[in-house]
């Protein structure tokens, strides 16, 4: 099981290449996040049969296919509490969560506020374009006002939605943003946030070079300043993680916003995992507690 | 006829009636008698009508029959509603300071209590039921010391104070009825037997924790939910991770992450959640992930009747999820097969790799029957299927998660074998879970995918029993039911065959798939067949000539939210066998 030592080499980029390469459109952003991803697995030397790679549906949500882990690629909104069920039932796995803004913000959304109060010990991504790619660019709860879709061929009219003040309202408990570009920066983020006891969410902007003419590289470059270069920046001030998250315009930070690590996770509040992993424990009712159910009824 | 007894206790929710319901089921059951309850009520927490009727008797109960021996009436309302059911030999217990009688019927004892002169009402708001309680036991001849160690019990978690007061309480009731009240023609026998008294919840929660499951999620929905409090209340007993989660999407999807992980995990439901879970029945099937569903049906559509029974969701669960899938559903047949079911359907789903849907309903769910604690196996069979847990030597074949093979069953793996890693997926695939449906597509392989999995029931349809005739052979009338019809018809056929008509009985409990031919082959020389359901439209007659072609002579549906009584089914089946009519709908004379 996840506890079998079988590959005493390090671990090595190769290690994570999936089956097939990625099929996005040439320079699509996800790219980028899956490098970071693998580079980050590396790094920590984490083995990748001890890895669960769980999405939803859309072109990030392709994701799991894309590298070698145990891989699972489920239903439009549904990749955390799928993931949760996984982690609850083997808490040895490291899990991540891969997704897009529609996937994560439309149809998941209120998943995704559940899985954060949860704390579920899990890294959740979100590969946040602006737009929905694999529907061929409509628009998604984080396109900008006065964004033009083929859904909104007018502009849109509707508030995007925030989703770093989100996770914050949420009880998040490890919060950040990245840039697809920024690879170094980002492969830091996720390896914090793979480390991270609890629910570690992080937006990565990545741009959808096909439907999303608005949010490019070349937009978003000058604006990102990262957290990291502000010395004065304290991250375990919720307040103050609040506050920065509302920067919009032409300084949009990135970074770690926020972390706090005095919550105990969902498998570590749970009493009956404090004998491990669910999935290696008896499944038998002991006779002497099955004679117990039975008599409380006679 | 099988000899019983029932008491009915009636009053406003929040007046206390499930107490003295759970006080009689316990000396019931303890006298070695069996016993069915069912409570009609409604979905509100205080005011409205609750009616809960215990029936016991020395034979087999498996349903309540709308006759009554006793009425408590805990007001005015329940008096009114039910003194009609009362006939010559029974009796009625009232607070003869609140409640005035109508006319009963010739020979039924009325019997008032005087509440005020036995106890302090001021003190315990509740005296009149246990004062009730003890008069009832006393007219029934049940020795007082049974009912006293059941308050002993009952009150166990309160003050010697209070427990000494509820004791005196119903002494005084049971002393002032030996003095003043007929007892009742029939005493209450004992045998040596004993019961376990149990909802078709408990029994499911119970099922599932002798099959091994170790994760269970739920979003409450009645009637379902007391599978979720049976989970909760024993969770760390029984080391089953329970989670209360947002909606039931989350909580299908949940399950399923916890069942690739590799551990069973089951959920359960009603209608409307079902509806929720839909898209979830289709990814287990799809990606090949066992998980147990349970609907307890309630009426519908939409929210509907949240607090009565009905078997209308059979074409909600042959229709959900979209697209071909391979599934296995079937109905309990009573409360204790509520248990035995939830093991099998595991087996099932796990050597199958798809999802096992329980189709219950209200009436087993939060009715409560009898069960011989043997009944109750914790050490039932498991058959986890084709699982992978090891690497072994680590010298294999590149693994493939969705492998063809004769069985259309691939072997599979517990994420974190090492060797093993593959991407499971919701998206057609090929043998090795690479998707086909963006631009691989492939018709070949979508074909081969498809026919793999739908191999699978030929396997599930081999690995589930065929129905079976109850019943002399040939018989005049067959009458068929699925799910909790069971023990209604049962009597029925007793009833029948005492009235001169020959009559047998065709349960069914395995849905889906159907041994449609097996049935076919049982009804060929059937002379009068009536199908029974609690439900408008026939859906199972539909479902059973859609698989079948056969057509009934005549059908016995009801949709009053109320379940069957025998005594509905005989005068239907009188009315059909001379011509009057193919179609019955008893009207239920109980008004709740
Ligand atoms: C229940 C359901 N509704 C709709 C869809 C269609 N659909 C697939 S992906 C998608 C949006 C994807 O957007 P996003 O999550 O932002 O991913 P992106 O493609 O932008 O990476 C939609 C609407 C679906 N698969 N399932
Ligand atoms: S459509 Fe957009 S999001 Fe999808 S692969 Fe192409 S660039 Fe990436
Ligand atoms: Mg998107």
């Amino acid at each position: 099981m996840a506890t079998e030592v079988v590959n005493p080499q390090a671990i090595v980029m190769a290690d994570f290449k999936g089956k097939v390469d990625p099929d996005w459109c040439p320079g699509c952003g996800d790219f980028g996040v899956l490098a970071a991803v693998q580079k980050a697995l590396v790094e920590l030397q984490i083995p990748k049969h001890e890895v669960a790679t769980i999405s939803g549906i859309g072109c990030s949500s392709n994701f799991p296919g894309f590298i070698d882990t145990y891989g699972m690629h489920t239903l439009h909104g549904r990749s955390l509490p799928v993931a949760t069920g996984m982690k609850m039932a083997n808490h040895a796995m490291t899990v991540l969560v891969t997704g897009g803004d529609g996937d994560g913000f439309g149809i998941g959304c209120g998943h995704f506020v559940h899985a954060t109060r949860r704390n579920v010990d899990l890294l959740y991504l979100v590969m946040d374009n602006q737009i929905y790619g694999l529907t061929t660019g409509q628009t998604s709860p984080t396109s900008r006002i006065g964004m033009k879709t083929k859904s909104m061929p007018f502009g849109n009219i509707e508030s995007p939605l925030n989703p770093i003040s989100l996770a914050l309202a949420a009880g998040a408990t490890f919060v950040a943003r990245g840039f697809s570009a920024e690879q170094k920066h980002l492969t830091e983020l996720i390896k914090q946030g793979i480390e991270h006891k609890g629910f570690s969410f992080i937006d990565v902007f990545s741009p959808c070079v096909t439907y999303n003419h608005d949010n490019t590289f070349q937009w978003f470059r000058p604006r990102v300043k990262k957290l990291e270069d502000n010395p004065e920046y304290d991250s375990s001030d919720w307040g103050a993680a609040m506050e920065k998250s509302l920067m919009w315009g032409d300084e949009i930070p990135i970074g770690k916003f926020f972390e706090r690590t005095d919550l105990p996770s969902l498998h570590a509040a749970e009493p009956v995992l404090k004998k491990g992993p669910l999935v290696q424990q008896d499944c038998r009712i002991p006779p002497d507690i099955a004679k117990s159910f039975i008599d409380e009824l006679m | 006829m099988r000899q019983s007894f029932s008491v009915g206790i009636g009053g406003a929710a929040g007046q206390g009636v499930a107490t003295p319901g759970d006080i009689f089921a316990k000396i019931f059951s303890r006298r070695g008698l069996h016993l069915n309850a069912y409570n009609a009520y409604q979905s509100i927490i205080r005011g409205g009508h609750t009616f809960l009727t215990v029936r016991t008797g020395p034979d087999k109960i498996a349903t309540t029959d709308g006759r009554l021996d006793l009425l408590v009436p805990l007001n005015q309302d329940t008096m009114d509603r039910h003194m009609r059911l009362l006939s010559a030999g029974s009796a009625c217990l009232y607070n003869a300071d609140l409640i005035k009688p109508g006319n009963p019927a010739d020979g039924v004892q009325l019997c008032p209590i005087p509440v005020s002169k036995l106890a302090d009402i001021s003190r315990n708001k509740v005296a009149q039921n246990t004062l009730a309680i003890g008069a009832g036991l006393s007219m029934m001849g049940v020795g007082f010391p049974a009912l006293e160690s059941v308050l002993e019990e009952q009150f166990r978690k309160k003050e010697k104070a209070v427990v000494d007061e509820n004791i005196s309480l119903a002494r005084s009731g049971y002393d002032y009825a030996t003095q003043n009240f007929k007892p009742f023609a029939w005493p209450l026998p004992m045998t040596d037997d004993r019961y376990a008294v149990l909802s078709g919840n408990a029994a499911m929660a119970m099922g599932g924790a002798a099959a091994g499951v170790k994760f269970y999620t739920a979003y409450p929905m009645s009637p379902s939910t007391g599978v979720l409090h049976w989970m909760a209340d024993h969770a760390r007993k029984a080391e089953i991770m329970v989670r209360q989660v947002e909606d039931e999407i989350g909580v299908i999807n949940m399950a399923i992450g916890a069942a690739h992980a590799g551990v069973r995990a089951m959920c359960a439901t009603s209608g409307g959640g079902f509806a929720l879970m839909s898209e979830g029945l289709g990814l287990s099937a799809q990606a090949e992930i066992p998980i147990v569903v349970i609907d307890c049906q309630r009426a519908g559509p939409s929210t509907g009747v949240p607090t009565k029974t009905e078997q209308g969701d059979l074409w909600q669960m042959l229709g959900a999820a979209f697209g071909d899938y391979p599934r296995v559903i079937a109905a309990p047949l009573d409360i204790a097969d509520c248990f035995k079911l939830i093991p099998e359907i595991f087996n099932v789903a796990d050597r199958f790799q798809c999802p096992g849907i329980v189709l219950c309903d209200l009436l087993l769910a939060e009715g409560r029957l009898s069960v011989d604690p043997k009944d109750l196996d914790f050490h039932p069979v498991i058959d986890r299927g084709e699982l992978i847990t090891s690497n072994g030597s680590g010298e294999h074949e590149a693994y493939k998660r969705y492998k063809i093979t004769d069985s259309g069953v691939s072997p599979r793996v517990i994420p974190g074998v090492p060797g093993h890693t593959h991407t499971v997926s919701s998206d057609e695939h090929d043998e090795d879970g690479v998707l086909i449906s963006d631009e691989y597509t492939n018709s070949v392989k979508r074909r081969a995918m498809m026919e793999k999995r739908m191999r699978k029931m030929e396997g599930i349809a081999a690995s589930i029993p065929p129905p079976q005739l109850l019943g002399p052979a040939n018989a005049d009338v067959t009458l068929i039911g699925w799910g909790s019809t069971y023990g209604v018809i049962d009597e029925a056929c007793e009833l029948l065959r005492e009235a001169g008509i020959s009559v047998n009985h065709l349960p069914i409990r395995w849905l889906v798939p159907l041994h449609g031919d097996a049935i076919l082959e049982l009804l060929r020389g059937a002379r009068h067949t009536i199908i029974v359901e609690n439900n408008y439209s026939g859906q199972f007659a539909r479902y059973l000539r859609s698989e079948t072609s056969f057509v009934p002579n005549g059908n016995i549906r009801k949709y009053d939210g109320e379940p069957f009584l025998p005594h509905h089914i005989v005068e239907a089946v009188k009315e059909q066998l001379a011509g009057k009519t193919n179609l019955s709908v008893p009207a239920h004379e109980i008004m709740v």
